[in-house]
């Protein structure tokens, strides 16, 4: 799965910001407050992992989640990009009718 | 911007919105007349925009000279709605474009008392992965590269 199919959940995305603050969260503790089954936060994260969006790390019994951050900031960066590629066609379109 | 009902697909996209002082009609034709289009976008676009049809052509913007021109035309409604699909080439260089991913582009186009709200909506990039990134931001660089070399010689010369 892409990064930004990964992405396109509610779920996953409430996922990456609880890790978004730095925070390393075992299963437990994304799961509380989500309002879905610790087995459905299971399978969002397993996800997350494939499309290489979240690192996890044994620690004894427990699986620990961290957000990888240049993978979301090269995404992120990805869409700017055609965001500003957006604004400078738009700045030639509007001389093309404005002039025209 | 506008309430009217979404026809974008996935969650993944990119909005711009801005008001032109012109009306309506004369935004439409310079979205949908693709020499017009071509005109302003800078690409040379081979066949009209139809519903349906799909258009191939080059890009004539400076660094991006080796892009094809691709798209697909989704939907016609003038003159408020226009919409194609175009490709995220792996390879740039290739070509041909098909069967690479696409996304959708939507041109919406609202009468303003100034004239025109235009809300572009770049969206379905669920499609494109992480290779493909990879590769647009290494020609986005090469171009930018370019531009820079010949504002330099334009200066210094």
């Amino acid at each position: 799965m892409t990064t930004f199919a990964a992405l396109g959940d509610p779920t996953r995305l409430s996922l990456v910001r609880r890790l978004g603050r730095g925070s390393r969260l075992n299963v437990s503790q994304l799961t509380s407050g989500m309002g879905v089954s610790r087995q459905a936060v299971t399978k969002h994260l397993a996800v997350l992992h494939e499309a290489g969006i979240v690192s996890r790390t044994e620690a004894g019994r427990q699986t620990v989640y961290e957000l990888r951050g240049e993978q979301l900031a090269e995404a992120s960066e990805f869409l700017a990009r055609i965001s500003a590629g957006w604004d400078r066609a738009l700045e030639r379109l509007r001389a093309h009718v404005e002039e025209g | 911007m506008s309430e009217r009902p979404s026809q974008h697909e996935g969650t993944q996209s990119v909005v711009r919105t801005v008001v032109l002082h012109a009306p309506v009609e004369r935004v439409w034709r310079a979205l949908t007349d693709h020499r017009e289009f071509g005109a302003w976008f800078k690409a040379r676009i081979d066949q009209p925009f139809e519903v349906g049809r799909t258009q191939t052509g080059g890009m004539l913007e400076p660094g991006f000279e080796y892009y094809l021109w691709s798209s697909t035309v989704v939907t016609m409604e003038a003159p408020h709605r226009f919409s194609f699909r175009w490709p995220h080439p792996r390879d740039p260089h290739a070509r041909s474009y098909e069967g690479e991913p696409t996304t959708l582009v939507t041109f919406e186009l609202e009468p303003v008392p100034e004239g025109t709200r235009l809300t572009i909506t770049e969206s379905g990039f669920e499609a494109i992965d992480e290779e493909r990134r990879a590769a647009s931001m290494r020609e986005n660089a090469q171009g930018w590269e370019i531009q820079a070399q010949r504002i330099a010689a334009y200066l210094g010369a």
